[in-house]
């Protein structure tokens, strides 16, 4: 990437992240990471189970600190929780109390905007990820589908300049999945924010990446790869993976993460027979 | 089963065994009558000494007592619940200091209490409602103590990626989901509330439902003792059922799986 005058929305310098374990052990989940992610940018980050993706992801949303490095989001140093940032959570993250538009409306609300312009806004909102109908709705009432185009509704009506997704549509099924990443790439493509996308699925990371940053197997994970996508936009997720240069590039990054995803299995299984 | 017929069915139950009763209090068999009446009375003198209290009006300030010391044992013991429970779930050193004694007074039988209780407080309604406040206080702590420490780190979480400060984390997060636990066991706690009150009449007092057995009993009138029982169920049913109304209106968010409960 060249460097541009616009500052980086998100640029980890070196971060490592460790976590006390058990006593005095201490568990480093990623060192040294280096990342950036340009404005307007949207990068994913693939790696295998448990290396730390999420991790990474924590500490561009000001979650976690990490224990050595610099975080800095449009160049200022990140202390307490990312304000520019939106966050949406891989597990269910709605207000179970709350009806759909409350639960999108909340994010003005706390923000000190009144109730009925903000419900007003918030039903816009909803019927842009194609919910209108469903305001009055509780989470529980709700399919898992449903549930995440309520969490981007409600990430989104607050305008971040940088989208945080932490394996979003992960407990979703296959065709869920497509729709909601083209929800997700119209959405974008309407204002351009930073992106930084947690998946374990190539596919889905090059389908909707312009760039893919993989990371190796945890522990002490660290970026071992970073592409660009040179993909067309507008793009269509299910057309997209019919294309040759989507096949080459899956092909080129697999090579790669084939192996890290090897010694994260090992790994995985290694650590459930020890524990 | 249909409704009609489940409805049915319960009634049916509910003849058969007065007509049991009825049968063994007042007919011999093998020349001996199993169900001296002396010990069980028989339901056509019990039905009698009910409409007798409902006919002369003497019932109704009985149970308007009973009635007004479960309320303010629901209620201040409530009170009391929620704001220990939060205080404690938000200081957990606090906590830990009186974990043991927390303990050790949640043991205790309240029956006990009840002396104590009638000597510091007399007997009007005020030492009803302060047994019946020992024991709802403890449901409701427990609950919103639990409500507190088990939100899911994801919502916090994502309370606090949109903005949320401490306070309005407490307002939106902690508060219902503390509030949501409470009201999952208000069929308990307002149980505990109606047997405080009873059995602190029961123990020593000048009116309330509780009284009228105890009263009953000290004369050996088993019909009024008996009386006494079928008011006192229908009075519990009657609050349960609207405590049911509560909860639904309440409680509209939940899965309806997780209503079941209590």
């Amino acid at each position: 990437m060249a460097d541009t005058a616009q500052p980086m929305a998100v640029a980890l310098d070196s971060a490592t992240v460790a976590f006390r374990v058990a006593g005095d052990r201490v568990y480093t989940a990623v060192e040294k990471a280096n990342l950036s992610v340009a404005h307007g940018e949207f990068v994913a980050i693939v790696g295998p189970t448990g290396c730390g993706k999420s991790t990474l992801l924590n500490v561009a949303a000001g979650l976690l600190k990490p224990a050595a490095g610099s975080v800095k989001i449009f160049d200022q140093p990140l202390t307490g929780s990312n304000r520019d940032a939106g966050y949406l959570f891989q597990a269910d993250a709605l207000f179970p109390w709350k009806t759909a538009i409350d639960n999108v409306a909340i994010g003005l609300e706390i923000k000190g905007a009144p109730r009925e312009q903000a419900l007003q806004r918030a039903h816009g909102w909803l019927t842009s990820v194609g919910l209108g109908a469903f305001a009055n709705r509780y989470p529980h009432m709700l399919s898992g589908g449903q549930r995440k185009r309520v969490g981007l509704a409600q990430v989104l009506i607050r305008d971040p300049k940088i989208l945080l997704m932490d394996e979003p549509f992960g407990p979703l099924d296959a065709q869920t999945r497509q729709i909601m990443g083209n929800l997700l790439l119209e959405l974008w493509n309407a204002d351009r924010k930073a992106v930084l996308f947690v998946t374990h699925d190539l596919e889905e990371a090059i389908a909707l990446a312009d760039r893919v940053v993989i990371m190796s197997a945890g522990p002490s994970a660290r970026i071992i790869g970073d592409w660009r996508v040179k993909l067309p936009r507008p793009r269509d997720i299910s057309e997209v993976r019919m294309e040759k240069d989507f096949h080459e590039l899956h092909r080129e990054i697999w090579g790669v993460l084939k192996d890290e995803v090897m010694k994260g299995y090992v790994q995985s299984t290694q650590a459930v027979g020890a524990g | 089963m249909s409704r009609p017929m489940l409805l049915l069915s319960q009634l049916l139950v509910a003849v058969v065994a007065l007509a049991l009763w009825q049968f063994f209090a007042t007919v011999p068999v093998f020349g001996k009558i199993l169900l001296p009446p002396f010990f069980f009375s028989n339901p056509v003198d019990v039905g009698s000494q009910i409409v007798k209290w409902f006919s002369s009006g003497v019932i109704w300030k009985h149970l308007i007592i009973t009635l007004w010391e479960s309320i303010l044992a629901f209620v201040i013991g409530s009170i009391g619940g929620v704001l220990v429970g939060f205080w404690f779930a938000r200081q957990p050193r606090v906590a830990a200091v009186f974990d043991p004694y927390v303990k050790m007074v949640n043991a205790l039988p309240r029956v006990v209490l009840a002396p104590i209780f009638t000597l510091w407080l007399g007997l009007g309604i005020w030492s009803k409602v302060a047994l019946g406040v020992t024991l709802v206080f403890f449901i409701v702590f427990f609950n919103v103590y639990q409500g507190v420490k088990e939100v899911s780190n994801t919502v916090l979480d994502n309370g606090r990626m949109l903005g949320m400060n401490e306070r309005q984390l407490m307002r939106h997060v902690y508060w219902p989901s503390a509030l949501s636990w409470m009201f999952s066991s208000l069929h308990t706690s307002v149980g505990f509330a109606v047997v405080g009150a009873v059995v602190g009449e029961y123990l020593g007092s000048a009116a309330g439902l509780g009284y009228l057995i105890q009263q009953a009993e000290g004369v050996f009138d088993v019909a009024g003792v008996f009386a006494g029982m079928f008011v006192l169920s229908a009075f519990v049913i009657l609050i349960d059922m609207g405590v049911t109304l509560v909860e639904r209106r309440l409680l509209v968010w939940r899965p309806a799986a997780a209503e079941g409960r209590g």
